[in-house]
């Protein structure tokens, strides 16, 4: 191509050109000002080494956009990371082109200049690449397992949000996000298209766990004792994201519906997020404390901020009374403008000149100058001196400074915003009052008619989290519970089973009386007791005044021996019920229901505390929890009539429904929890591929349920449930062979695990 | 006969009364009307008592009651000698025959049924039957009981029958005001005032979280432990998370929150 030669007059350029080789006449187009930018940063070897990458990308056949992007964006990396990176870079490059993920790499390359200025070394834009090309190797989809065929849907999205996540995520968290994504939308295009795009909810909420800083999540409660503890206030606190306002950072604020606080607080400085935190929470109890609302209508805006100024000052400066240490949190998180950072001549200085006001008044040592600073910081203290002041004298001063230090620029389009936003403390709404309707009230917290026929119907379900044993990690809110009241039946029907096992229950009986609490248990022959055993002790007497060796254990004590067990029976009421017994007419479903009838009558005898539960499950959306029997029943004809009614349909997912049954047994106040667990098969359901996984979840939920000390003892009538029932319940398990006598198994099992 | 005097309060202990209680309890004496002292833990109930007994200069016996306490162990045994058996008088019986003020601290701590024991001791007959040795002992005319306990215990098993509480007259005893106890640490340690106020003003943080994690606020024998510890050198900070945050509560949250109150107090 001679033209293109003879456009470049400089023989350097010229050159330049010719090593890139490129047709395209859009690169044309801006090759001499990328070249001018790269010269500025590259060496002479990275030059040329950028050349040939570019030149790569140019022949690739993927058209004009991939050299384009790269000539523009790779300088901007070059200089911040070193041109030295362009190797992994490329090496990552070769690896989607000879994958089917071509198209990626124009994104790639897109973002790539934003992802590396969030990076601190070449080390981190490694760990980046190697996260995306993981990403690549394991979502690229193969048909016959040899070929890699379909290119993965998640890459190009994934590089499309890589600078948004990073400047939210570490690279750790990163990483686990991305995990996240490919084990649970691996095998789903499109649901990974809308993970990796953050689009779908479960998306936002790992993101959300995995984000840098001090989670509102998990100082709750720590903020709530702080409010309490110090302040003697308290009230609903509700988290607002921050994460997806890039434009308007939301500010806290309190209404009547709590106290709004942000979600997420990163370190400042040496103040940590718990202390910004506390803070923002301090500022406002001062506010609520101490701050009368005033009626905004007479004044003007810049009044108005003035005011807001001066009044967070006067309940900052109250607050510190009481607990001095404040002082320290207020000063390092207040922003301490220089004085002479504005310009009036050209900018609106009002906020800088109430930034550094607000900084004197907390400050003593604030080293400003201004004689009209320091003539009202010394009023401020003077109002203060005398007791807490008030809103409406603080306002006056406010309002004589104004009016004292306006200048004609403040009314100027540009603001001086530097060092100016004191970011813990509220947007003051509670301040203002306005007589008069205006556009600049908050519409969206007044109450909203509910539509009649909205009317929800029994209750809302509940959310569990489900374990998921290859991240180590909880998915949130997997699980869906409705729980409802089980259907009735015939009553007659559960009577009829107890006659027929009339000679069972008398033996059961005889047991029952030996297991009541007897109170007051004598026990004899003890060397130090309560009391003198008098029968013992003259025995002793006449052997020792006969010359032979006396007993010394002459005294007696007692014992009570009391019960205060709490009992949960959950039933799992599985399709695989149905299924006839071994050697057996009758259905498993069938015994099951005279066994816990049987069981439940003794326990009744007994008079602990009692519930009875069924669940199945159809998909993580739909778990069914019934109540078969509270703990305020009693073994009465309703009770009976549901038990009748029990019915077995879909599958096992155990650990939601073990979840929701210990929020019932962990509310009650009894010594001992035990939580018995009837089951004829292992955990599953139809949208778990992974067999292993709902068995790891339910192990999860008995470590969790004896963490809250609730002993769980399952009972399985799977035969082949040696294989796995131990993973789940360690030792707490006893495995039914004979089906056809689980009757009698199931009540003297409960009497041997409660003896 | 028992030596009276073994059970004497010899030195004026220091109390300081937060209201009319000192004026009440001595009436409550003159008629030998049986007197319970009800209030949260560490805020001066056997204070209270011992200080009676002084300003009354009577003996006074103590009981700590717990849970294997039986009857006998109130009333008396019969002990093993060479020669047979000799009786042994508990502590309410010893007090009944030398006219001393018996005080049965903690008693819900003792089984309910143990304390039954002293209800003919509690009303018009003032007697105690001991029905294994076959005597029936007429109370001295000094004799008094007193009995203490925290109703703070949120436990069905921990709390007296009814026909027991129903022969005491009772004060509730609770923390005293910040004023007055900081005046109390002051003089019972020794401490200056602003610290003994910071103390006390740490001590109120804990008390607002009662109920939500703690089943008991900061006692004020706790803030004195403190304040011993300041006067003895050690530093604030440190006496505070040794004697006011650490012994109180495991909760990792709840400690945060009382540390954090420690720093913001002594800044």
């Amino acid at each position: 191509m001679t033209m293109t030669e003879t456009e470049y007059q400089h023989p350097l350029m010229a050159a330049y050109w010719k090593q890139l080789n490129s047709g395209f006449p859009q690169v044309k187009e801006v090759f001499e000002d990328c070249m001018a930018e790269a010269l500025a940063v590259l060496n002479r070897e990275e030059l040329s080494e950028y050349l040939d990458a570019a030149s790569f990308l140019g022949r690739m056949g993927r058209g004009v956009e991939p050299i384009l992007t790269f000539l523009e964006e790779w300088p901007s990396v070059a200089k911040a990371l070193g041109g030295s990176a362009l190797p992994m870079v490329m090496q990552a490059i070769h690896a989607m082109h000879k994958s089917p993920n071509g198209k990626a790499i124009t994104p790639f390359l897109q973002t790539l200049a934003a992802v590396a200025r969030r990076q601190h070394s070449q080390d981190a834009l490694q760990h980046y690449l190697d996260i995306a090309l993981d990403l690549m190797a394991r979502t690229t989809g193969s048909i016959h397992g040899h070929h890699t065929t379909f290119p993965s849907p998640g890459l190009p999205e994934f590089y499309q949000q890589a600078p948004f996540l990073l400047s939210n995520l570490s690279m750790a968290g990163l990483k686990n996000w991305v995990e996240y994504g490919i084990r649970n939308y691996g095998n789903h295009p499109e649901r990974q298209q809308d993970y990796f795009s953050l689009q779908s909810a479960d998306s936002r909420a790992v993101l959300q766990r995995e984000r840098h800083g001090t989670l509102f999540a998990d100082v709750e409660r720590k903020l709530d004792l702080y409010l309490r503890a110090l302040w003697q206030d308290s009230d609903h606190l509700v988290p607002y994201s921050t994460a997806f306002d890039e434009l308007r950072k939301p500010i806290p604020y309190y209404d009547q519906l709590g106290i709004r606080v942000p979600d997420v607080f990163d370190d400042a400085g040496e103040i940590a997020g718990l202390d910004r935190y506390r803070a923002v929470l301090a500022h406002m109890v001062g506010h609520r404390r101490y701050t009368s609302a005033q009626i905004a209508d007479n004044w003007s805006p810049f009044q108005r901020m003035a005011v807001e100024f001066f009044e967070d000052c006067r309940i900052e400066t109250l607050l510190c009374r009481e607990y001095p240490g404040l002082r320290r949190i207020f000063l390092a998180l207040h922003p301490k403008p220089v004085e002479t950072a504005c310009d009036p001549e050209t900018t609106s200085c009002l906020r800088h000149r109430l930034a550094m006001l607000s900084r004197a008044l907390l400050d003593p040592d604030h080293g400003y100058t201004d004689p009209a600073l320091l003539d009202f910081v010394q009023r401020f203290h003077a109002a203060l001196a005398a007791g807490e002041s008030s809103t409406s004298e603080i306002a006056g001063l406010a309002l004589s400074y104004v009016a004292k230090t306006r200048r004609q620029s403040d009314q100027f389009a540009k603001i001086h915003f530097d060092d100016t936003v004191i970011d813990y403390r509220d947007d003051n709404r509670q301040m203002w009052k306005f007589i008069e309707e205006g556009d600049e009230e908050e519409a969206f917290d007044a109450e909203r008619k509910i539509e009649p026929g909205e009317e929800l119907k029994g209750l809302p379900p509940r959310h569990y989290p489900e374990w998921d044993y290859h991240s180590q990690t909880y998915r949130p809110d997997w699980a869906s519970v409705y729980e409802a009241l089980h259907p009735s039946g015939n009553a007659a029907k559960i009577d009829q089973l107890l006659q027929k096992h009339d000679a069972l229950a008398k033996r059961l009986k005889r047991l029952l009386d030996l297991l009541k609490p007897q109170d007051k248990v004598r026990i004899r022959y003890q060397e130090e007791g309560s009391e003198l055993d008098l029968d013992v002790a003259i025995r002793s007497l006449i052997d020792f005044k006969g010359g032979a060796t006396p007993d010394p254990r002459i005294n007696m004590s007692h014992r009570t021996s009391g019960r205060d067990i709490a009992v949960m029976l959950l039933l799992d009421l599985s399709e695989s019920l149905n299924e006839k017994a071994a050697g057996s007419e009758q259905t498993i479903l069938e015994l099951s229901q005279e066994a816990v009838s049987l069981l439940a009558w003794a326990i009744e005898k007994l008079g602990d505390p009692f519930a009875i539960a069924g669940f199945h499950s159809n998909t993580r959306h739909d778990v069914r929890y019934l109540h078969v029997k509270g703990y305020s029943e009693h073994w009465n004809d309703e009770v009976k009539a549901r038990l009748a009614a029990m019915q077995a349909g879909y599958s096992t997912r155990m650990g939601a429904a073990m979840r929701h049954a210990a929020h019932y047994l962990g509310a009650r106040p009894s010594d001992k929890k035990l939580m018995l667990i009837l089951t004829d098969g292992q955990p599953s359901d139809v949208d778990a591929q992974d067999e292993r996984l709902l068995i790891e979840d339910a192990r999860q939920a008995v470590k969790e349920l004896d963490r809250e000390g609730i002993f769980t003892y399952c009972i399985s009538l799977d035969p082949k449930a040696d294989e796995y029932v131990s993973d789940i319940f360690g030792r707490q398990y006893t495995v039914v062979d004979n089906i056809q006598r689980l009757p009698e198994k199931l009540p003297e099992l409960f009497m041997a695990l409660t003896k | 006969m028992t030596d009276k005097e073994q059970y004497k309060v010899r030195k004026e202990p220091f109390y300081q009364a937060q209201g009319k209680e000192v004026q009440l309890y001595e009436a409550a004496y003159r008629n030998r009307l049986p007197v319970m002292v009800k209030g949260p833990t560490g805020c001066g109930k056997s204070r209270f008592v011992e200080y009676m007994a002084w300003k009354l200069n009577k003996p006074l016996i103590t009981v700590a009651c717990n849970e294997d306490m039986t009857a006998s162990d109130l009333v008396g045994r019969y002990l093993l000698e060479a020669n047979g058996t000799r009786w042994l008088d508990g502590p309410l019986t010893t007090a009944a025959r030398i006219g001393a003020i018996c005080y049965l601290d903690e008693i819900v701590e003792a089984r309910q049924d143990t304390t039954v024991v002293i209800h003919p001791l509690t009303d018009h007959r003032r007697t105690l039957p001991l029905d294994k040795k076959g005597e029936l002992i007429e109370a001295h005319p000094d004799f008094q009981l007193v009995i203490s306990y925290n109703p703070g215990y949120q436990s069905l098993m921990k709390d007296l029958k009814q026909s027991t509480k129903q022969r005491f007259t009772a004060f509730d005893f609770d923390y005293p005001t910040p004023e007055l106890e900081t005046a109390i640490l002051a003089k019972e340690t020794g401490l200056d005032e602003t610290t003994a106020a910071k103390l006390v003003k740490i001590g109120q943080t804990a008390r607002n979280l009662k109920g939500h994690g703690l089943d008991e606020g900061i006692s004020t024998r706790l803030l004195v432990y403190a304040a011993t510890l300041i006067k003895d050198g050690v530093e604030p900070r440190d006496a505070c998370y040794m004697a006011l945050v650490r012994p109180i509560t495991d909760d990792a949250d709840i400690r945060a929150t009382l540390d954090h109150a420690i720093d913001a107090t002594f800044a």
